[in-house]
């Protein structure tokens, strides 16, 4: 892992490079929880925050990297006056939104897997997936700092917000 | 917190007590390896106690799903117990509440098998 911290007068920006393995989506969670909780998001906010990012990265090391060892994950958190923005970036071939099935979908109800990019935006105020630097995708997604001396334990957006398509 | 498994007989069902998060890696593999370990003993009224499990992620969810497909598709049926309010939350997002039997008391979801 390798990180770097970069602060600008009104923005905070720090970025690592996370291996493509499982541990990296623990890792990866963690420290965002901290940046939230840091940055006053309440409990429910962090929650949705870390698993946010946890989706993101499992995205990034399962069907960007397809697992594979030799590429990396780049994770950038930005802490503007306004709101959390997240990046994660990973080295495969990139992905279109609209390619994505529905998993509310009734033929896709019971399918193992592709509710992680439905979670996110479900859970996060903004999302979109762009085509990254490298080639992959990048996942980026935000959510609107907590108005300033809120007690914060339940956010605005999230899981009452029905996601626009399906994911 | 690491996904610990252990499992008791209640009649013909048997009920699963979990603990921990269910999440991509450990605690997804002991969920199958608990749920694939109970077929091959031909257990196939299973109900997983949820009590202590107070998260999920997708791959959590896509377990729960597979072992729910697995039971089924032997005969069988699983059924969930006690659920926490973040995992009661999201299997409403995904729809899956209404997919699986839900119970609030253990006692009813063991009869509910009949």
């Amino acid at each position: 892992m390798a990180a770097t911290l970069n602060m600008a007068p009104d923005t905070k920006h720090l970025e690592i490079t996370l291996e493509t393995q499982v541990e990296s989506v623990n890792l990866a969670e963690e420290m965002c929880l901290r940046v939230a909780e840091a940055a006053g998001f309440g409990e429910d906010d962090c929650y949705r925050i870390g698993m946010s990012v946890r989706e993101g990265v499992i995205n990034a090391f399962h069907y960007g990297n397809q697992e594979r060892p030799d590429k990396k994950i780049h994770l950038a958190l930005d802490i503007t006056p306004e709101k959390l923005i997240i990046h994660v970036l990973d080295e495969g071939q990139g992905f279109t939104l609209a390619d994505v099935p529905d998993p509310l979908a009734e033929e896709n109800l019971l399918s193992t897997s592709g509710r992680g990019i439905f979670l996110m935006r479900a859970f996060m105020d903004e999302f979109d997936v762009v085509l990254g630097r490298t080639g992959g995708a990048e996942i980026v997604m935000s959510k609107k700092l907590p108005a300033p001396g809120s007690a914060s334990t339940n956010g605005q957006g999230g899981q009452e917000t029905a996601p626009q398509q399906g994911a | 917190m690491l996904l610990r498994a252990t499992h008791r007989d209640a009649g013909q069902v048997t009920v699963v007590d979990l603990s921990g998060r269910i999440v991509l890696g450990d605690g997804s593999a002991l969920l199958r390896k608990t749920i694939r370990g109970l077929l091959q003993d031909q257990r196939k009224a299973i109900v997983l106690n949820l009590a202590d499990v107070d998260y999920i992620d997708s791959s959590g969810i896509g377990e729960l799903v597979s072992g729910f497909t697995a039971v089924k598709n032997q005969g069988g049926d699983l059924k969930l117990l006690h659920l926490t309010k973040k995992v009661h939350d999201l299997l409403q997002l995904t729809k899956l509440y209404t997919v699986f039997d839900v119970y609030t008391d253990e006692s009813t979801a063991v009869r509910s098998f009949g």
